[in-house]
């Protein structure tokens, strides 16, 4: 095994990895805000709604949940298109990453509203909240507080699945990995770089999604203890 | 072009064959792999937790695709030629490890102290009472969300359609290729990946529903 390790194309490649991470970022950042209101909204149709729509957001769940995430950006893209809706790769990949999130987030949220306790919504109910308001001012937050760390999770696993958009040619970090590694043919190299750049993100999106946490959430903040 | 015929979704249906075989290997190396590592995170030995807990964040902390990237192309050229479905099956036992590992740390620790303690003052040893005290016990509570990750697991094979290994998706590609009816092939693909996973979730719910009905619910 007389592999010479050559790391000499990062001296003017590095641009290109740098330009990747940022695009990574953006895509992810708003497929995971869009994703998690695609969610709660589920999630809050899931629990309070009528029984037919019950049925739909627990169909859509399973649907998303047991299919892999590759082909569901492939029926996004190549589908869609094919039946006339013209989309980029980008848009494309946006959607098939808010689909997906929405699914897992619904189910976690689900779970966040259900722990809220029966009798905060008697207590809204006396205070003459409608249901609307007490699902917003009463339910939601503390939800949200108890799956908080299953959220942040899905979260960082969403960036990391955001890889496979590369296959479509979405412009993000592992598709600017391919086109380093065509260049250059060093692809074990290129691969080893771009997987020391996800682990960073991954760490950066863990502390950001505490620090999120303790802006959002004054009791973590002031007492420092999980709900 | 060729219409889509019977033929096509025939040879998709054989195609999820290997979808299954590739599973079958990310789990059982997985498994294989993995039962050491949740032995190492609950080891009396820091420098063993360190090293298993750094193996989990570093698999955990780059996605799939890159890690089956490194197996493909970069064992390749370190001098490996390794066949798209150990290239595959290589990447899908790390991945499979890592997130089976830290499944299986928690069931170990889910078993009450106070059995350690019992087998201990039975003057079993280390050995002993992980086999007849602890991890018989561990595995109960390790079969409904192990199930459970099975279902990433059949979702992720994939992923193995981008080195070239001909699974479910590859093939939903080959005969796009030819027919290119993109929304019908994917929308069938999609349906058999369905009607794997979906029997998985069924289960691994019903079990975790049996396993906490003795526990009472509030």
């Amino acid at each position: 095994m007389l592999y010479k390790f050559d790391f000499s194309f990062l001296l003017e490649k590095w641009p290109a990895f740098l330009n990747g991470a940022w695009l990574t970022i953006q895509l992810t950042v708003l497929s995971i805000a869009l994703g998690f209101v695609v969610g709660t909204l589920c999630a809050v149709a899931r629990v309070y709604g009528g029984r037919p729509l019950r049925l739909l957001v627990g169909f859509y769940v399973e649907l998303i949940r047991n299919t892999p995430l590759l082909v569901q950006i492939f029926i996004v893209y190549f589908g869609l298109s094919s039946m006339g809706l013209k989309l980029s790769a980008e848009t494309s990949a946006v959607i098939a990453l808010v689909v997906n999130m929405g699914a897992y987030t619904t189910e976690i949220m689900r779970a966040g509203i259900q722990s809220v306790h029966r009798t905060q919504l008697e207590a809204a109910d006396c205070l003459g909240l409608t249901r609307l308001q007490s699902i917003l001012h009463v339910v939601l937050l503390p939800a949200i507080e108890r799956v908080y760390p299953a959220l942040s999770s899905q979260f960082v696993l969403l960036m990391l699945a955001s890889s496979i958009t590369s296959q479509i040619s979405a412009e993000e970090l592992t598709a600017v990995a391919n086109n380093v590694q065509s260049d250059t043919y060093r692809s074990f190299e290129v691969y080893i770089i771009v997987a020391v750049i996800y682990l960073a993100l991954s760490l950066l999106y863990r502390l950001a999604f505490k620090a999120i946490g303790l802006v959002i959430f004054e009791r973590r903040r002031r007492l420092g203890t999980a709900l | 072009m060729i219409q889509l015929n019977a033929h096509h979704i025939w040879y998709l249906v054989t195609a999820a064959q290997w979808t299954v075989l590739l599973s079958l290997i990310a789990f059982a190396g997985g498994a294989l792999v993995g039962l050491p590592i949740a032995l190492m995170r609950v080891s009396p030995s820091q420098a063993l937790r360190i090293v298993a807990g750094g193996y989990i964040q570093l698999i955990q902390g780059t996605p799939l695709l890159i890690l089956l990237f490194l197996t493909y192309f970069g064992l390749g050229i370190l001098g490996y030629k390794l066949a798209p479905l150990v290239a595959a099956g290589l990447a899908l036992t790390l991945y499979a490890a890592a997130f089976l590992g830290e499944i299986w740390r928690g069931c170990i620790e889910a078993v009450p102290r106070t059995q350690w303690e019992a087998s201990d003052c039975l003057g079993l040893g280390r050995f002993q009472q992980y086999a007849y005290v602890i991890l018989p016990q561990a595995v109960r509570i390790a079969i409904p969300p192990t199930v459970g990750f099975m279902v990433q697991i059949v979702k992720n094979t994939s992923l193995a359609s981008v080195v070239g290994f001909v699974e479910l998706a590859r093939a939903g590609q080959i005969v796009n290729n030819s027919t290119f009816e993109p929304f019908i092939i994917f929308c069938i693909v999609a349906a058999i990946y369905f009607a794997m996973c979906y029997p998985l979730s069924l289960a691994s719910r019903f079990l975790e529903r049996r396993a906490n009905a003795g526990r009472a619910s509030h």
